[in-house]
């Protein structure tokens, strides 16, 4: 049943005439005989709205969202407020709905849009050039790697134990046929242990702050870059209060743009941002926006530096993105409006103090350490025995404790929606988890 | 046609004029943020690692927030507003209820690392989708974790790198035939192998003979669109798939055009074994101005060791579960488990319109394509713009603008303007390449015969004024918040951000 096409059996009646054919069967005749399916499809028959709602609310109802805890979870993705301007301005069918604006004269508005993100992504990374989105943080980290490696012609990465692993992950994935390679830098009481780097190297990949929260030394780690290029995994959020990747000498800040505006969505869509050095504009993947004029002298947007894309230069193309997460980065931009120049920072410093308070009660329980002493932002790694019963424990009493990573270490994540009172909450339920 | 020289009526002249941005209505000290009470003793970073000057955000308040992008909104044209027949895009309407059902608090604030005990309905929403995916594609392992269709392209080349690299089987070329669409050949580039390309026959199909000149031990994979760019099924594909698997190369679909064929023939029965769908395109998320998107990926049996982790998988108990034991897989392609949003939206449709339902949405594309195309001939439309391959399409065909250009002196990018007068989205344009000033246009199943009369007479219309006064569509846009622009300044001297 499909409530989604208008044509009437009168309408396909003299459709099929005016294409000079008697049936529909006849306007698959060039489906040969021998791959036609031949029976209707293995589906349950379609099914009126009401039940469609019905089975979609019952499946999320089976689901125990931050709506139904109190949930410390973060590790890539963060349970920050999303103001309601946002959900209003989303659901426009003039930006909802579109495709790529290839038109710019009908395409103003979701133009405009990315110049205006790509010049806040700019602000907040202190690199000159944004694109207009990537899918999400881990393939943007793959991208920046594809980047490098093409760019220095060299064929081995460095690689922070601080990357979120989905990073490093994705990363190894997507690079099986670079013939590269992947070394691994470890950590030292939570920070980035790099030696002086080797002419061989494409890139050194750390994250700031790392996995485990801890805010990397830039400074130093640029000092040690040589020949490479310096990657940087950065949360965008905490740039409010954090010095950004332009203060020092990095090449390439990406990330996961989530915790701007969009939702938890079980892990996506959000957005991916792309943030480079000027150095690097031809070879930056994905859609730029740029300002011009039109023939009357008006000022207007369009999609720009095309000649790297993949619809104009196929093989030759500097990545193969073509759709990526305008509505995201659109929820991005609202999200930062909303914020604002003094409200980014405001929000960071909370966080600051709301996540240095947690950290100070969590590790006054009996069993539970710092796993490393550097400063955070808002989150924290823990030393926990047992962490998976422990979080299993403390989730039947309502409290999320946050990511277990291994047999002992917790991840604990603060948002501006976890309170002294939930941190306090997360202190004695944990306790008792532990006794 | 007066009325169709005339500025668009929505916007004032001094309002075209002013495309202000948002930074220039800022001003120090407005704002919408008010920031939760410091609850706990104030804490600050260290010196060194603080930022000296906050980053230049705007400053604005929440009425002026709204109003800004409201009017933003209202300089695009959009799906909800008209006819957008964009070749190889599939824009079909985005049924309402997909907002509202993916908007539950369940889904929209479920965080991808809660334990799977813990989000039981939205990995049986995923498993469930996984297993309608495999049906309509007749392949039946499926991961959905690719975000786009680039990226389920690149799934495909990764897993056919790693299911010859089990068979110690080195390969270094894939085929692309010339029709296919860009992100194909940059695709192949990524996945560190050489593109070689492949020729189109006199009917628009695959050339059979430089298939088989082409296809030797040395080829990994043929990715290949069915029906392709042209709007062509290719009668051929047994044939192809016996040359393919013939020299142990994989047969990848390029799914941007499955929207053709549900119900009616399956990838997996044409004898491919890597598919990517576009969510964004056949399955109706909405394309939110590029993207979201997602982009599965159903396989054969001989690939699915191979899929990315985690794997959605039901257990013996009956619950659902993400598999990370899987040794032979290529990893994971992105954070967490892909798009899921999307999969709520797609999975809805796919209850929405059931087996008959999608046969039906493809039948009916197909229809619509063809009765356009009649109805173009019907109106002598194609006397200056004749098909590319005049036959029974499927859900979409290819006209070429070279004898409007050598007739009118228009080229195919002055009729793509002028439609915008029209208060039509125009088709893709200038694609397939091969095509010469090629018009791609893809109607789907849920315009009505209505609306394909109307953009068929406003065609008509362009190349009646055009044989009268080519000027007026060289000239065109006239009704748009802003006329054509100049891009080849924009890309010489490119300003991509606002200097603050």
């Amino acid at each position: 049943m499909s409530r989604y096409t208008s044509a009437t059996d009168a309408d396909r009646h003299e459709m099929l005439a005016a294409v000079g054919v008697e049936t529909v069967d006849d306007l698959f005749a060039d489906v040969p005989e021998g791959v036609r399916l031949g029976r209707a499809l293995d589906l349950p028959p379609g099914k009126p709205e009401q039940e469609v709602y019905a089975r979609l609310r019952d499946l999320a109802a089976r689901n125990v969202s931050a709506e139904d805890e109190i949930s410390f979870l973060g590790a890539g993705m963060y349970d920050h407020y999303v103001p309601a301007l946002i959900d209003s301005i989303l659901a426009r069918s003039e930006f909802l709905t579109p495709y790529t604006p290839y038109q710019p004269e009908i395409s103003q508005g979701g133009l405009q849009v990315m110049f205006e993100y790509q010049t806040a992504i700019s602000e907040l990374t202190g690199l000159p050039v944004s694109n207009a989105s990537v899918y999400e943080g881990p393939s943007a980290v793959a991208a920046a790697g594809w980047l490098a490696h093409t760019h220095t012609g060299k064929s081995k990465f460095l690689v922070s134990d601080g990357l979120h692993p989905h990073s490093r992950e994705t990363l190894e994935t997507t690079s099986a046929g670079w013939g590269t390679t992947i070394e691994t830098i470890a950590l030292k009481d939570g920070l980035t242990d790099l030696e002086p780097v080797g002419d061989d190297v494409a890139a050194v990949i750390v994250a700031q702050p790392n996995f485990y929260g801890a805010i990397e030394d830039l400074e130093a780690l640029s000092a040690l870059k040589g020949g490479a290029l310096l990657i940087v995994q950065c949360d965008p959020l905490t740039l409010g209060v954090l010095r950004p990747p332009g203060d020092f000498d990095v090449d390439i800040a990406v990330g996961e743009g989530q915790s701007l505006g969009n939702r938890l969505d079980f892990g996506g869509p959000s957005f991916g941002f792309f943030a480079a050095r000027q150095e690097y504009i031809r070879r930056m993947p994905g859609r730029i926006a740029g300002e011009t004029t039109d023939v009357d002298g008006r000022r207007g947007f369009v999609l720009t530096l095309q000649t790297r894309e993949q619809h104009i230069r196929r093989e030759k193309a500097t990545h193969n993105i073509c759709t990526a997460q305008a509505l995201n980065a659109l929820a991005g931009m609202i999200y930062l409006s909303w914020l604002g120049r003094e409200g980014i920072v405001e929000l960071g410093e909370l966080l600051v103090s709301r996540t240095e308070y947690a950290r100070s009660v969590l590790t006054a329980i009996d069993g539970v350490s710092a796993w490393h002493s550097q400063p955070v932002v808002r989150e924290f790694a823990l030393r926990v025995p047992n962490v998976h019963a422990v979080v299993e424990r403390c989730a039947e009493r309502g409290v999320n404790p946050g990511h277990p990573v291994g047999d002992d270490v917790l991840l604990v994540a603060i948002t501006e929606q976890r309170s002294k009172a939930d941190i306090d909450r997360l202190a004695s339920v944990l306790e008792e988890a532990l006794a | 046609m007066t009325a169709l020289t005339e500025p668009l009526r929505a916007e004032t002249d001094m309002q075209r004029d002013r495309a202000k941005t948002i930074y220039e209505k800022s001003k120090p000290g407005r704002r919408a943020f008010v920031a939760p009470e410091l609850d706990v003793p104030r804490h600050a970073l260290p010196e060194r690692f603080r930022r000296t000057a906050p980053p230049k955000l705007p400053e604005i308040a929440e009425p002026e927030i709204v109003r800004h992008y409201n009017r933003l909104s209202k300089r695009n044209f959009d799906l909800d507003t008209g006819f957008y027949p964009l070749g190889s895009c599939t824009m079909k309407h985005n049924p309402k209820l997909h907002e509202r059902v993916a908007a539950l608090p369940g889904n929209a604030r479920l965080h991808p690392l809660q334990h799977p005990k813990r989000a039981q309905g939205a990995l049986e929403l995923m498993h469930s989708l996984q297993e309608a995916l495999g049906e309509i594609a007749g392949l039946p392992h499926v991961s959905l974790q690719p975000s786009a269709g680039s990226h389920g392209e690149l799934a495909g080349v990764l897993l056919t790198r790693a299911y010859h690299a089990d068979r110690g089987d080195v390969r270094t070329k894939i085929l692309t035939p010339d029709t296919a669409h860009g992100t194909n050949p940059a695709t192949v580039t990524m996945g560190g192998y050489e593109v070689v390309k492949v020729g189109t026959d006199e009917h628009g199909g695959v050339d059979v003979e430089d298939l088989r000149a082409k296809a030797d031990s040395s080829v990994a994979c043929l990715m290949l669109t069915n029906p392709n760019t042209l709007g062509v099924f290719d009668r051929n594909i047994e044939e192809i798939a016996r040359i393919v698997h013939g020299v142990g190369a994989t047969l990848y679909y390029d799914g941007a055009n499955l929207n053709a064929v549900m119900g009616r023939t399956r990838p997996g029965d044409m004898g491919f074994d890597i598919v990517h769908f576009n969510l964004h395109k056949t399955f109706t998320q909405p394309h939110g101005g590029g993207g979201p998107g997602a982009g599965p990926i159903a396989v054969s049996d001989r690939i699915e060791p191979y899929l990315p982790r985690p794997q959605v998988v039901r257990r013996e108990d009956g619950s659902f579960d993400l598999d990370d034991d899987r040794p032979k897989s290529i990893g994971r392609l992105r954070g967490f488990q892909g798009n899921y949003g999307v999969f709520v939206r797609s999975y809805a449709y796919i209850l929405s319109l059931g087996a008959d339902g999608l046969q039906e949405a493809s039948e009916t594309a197909v229809l619509n394509a063809n009765y356009l195309l009649a109805r173009l001939k019907q109106l002598g439309v194609t006397d200056l713009l004749p098909p590319a391959y005049d036959r029974i399409c499927m859900h979409e065909f290819v006209l070429s603008g070279a004898p409007m250009k050598r007739e009118l002196g228009l080229r195919t990018l002055d009729l793509a303007k002028r439609l915008l007068d029209h208060g039509f989205h125009p088709p893709t344009v200038y694609f397939p390449l091969l095509v010469e000033e090629a018009l791609l246009i893809e109607p789907t199943e849920t315009e009505t015969r209505e609306t394909l009369d109307a953009f068929a007479d406003a065609l008509a219309e362009i190349l009646r004024e055009g044989a009268e006064d080519p000027e007026i569509a060289r000239n065109a846009p006239y009704s748009t918040p802003v006329r054509r622009l100049d891009e080849a300044g924009a890309a010489k001297r490119p300003i991509i951000r606002q200097p603050l």
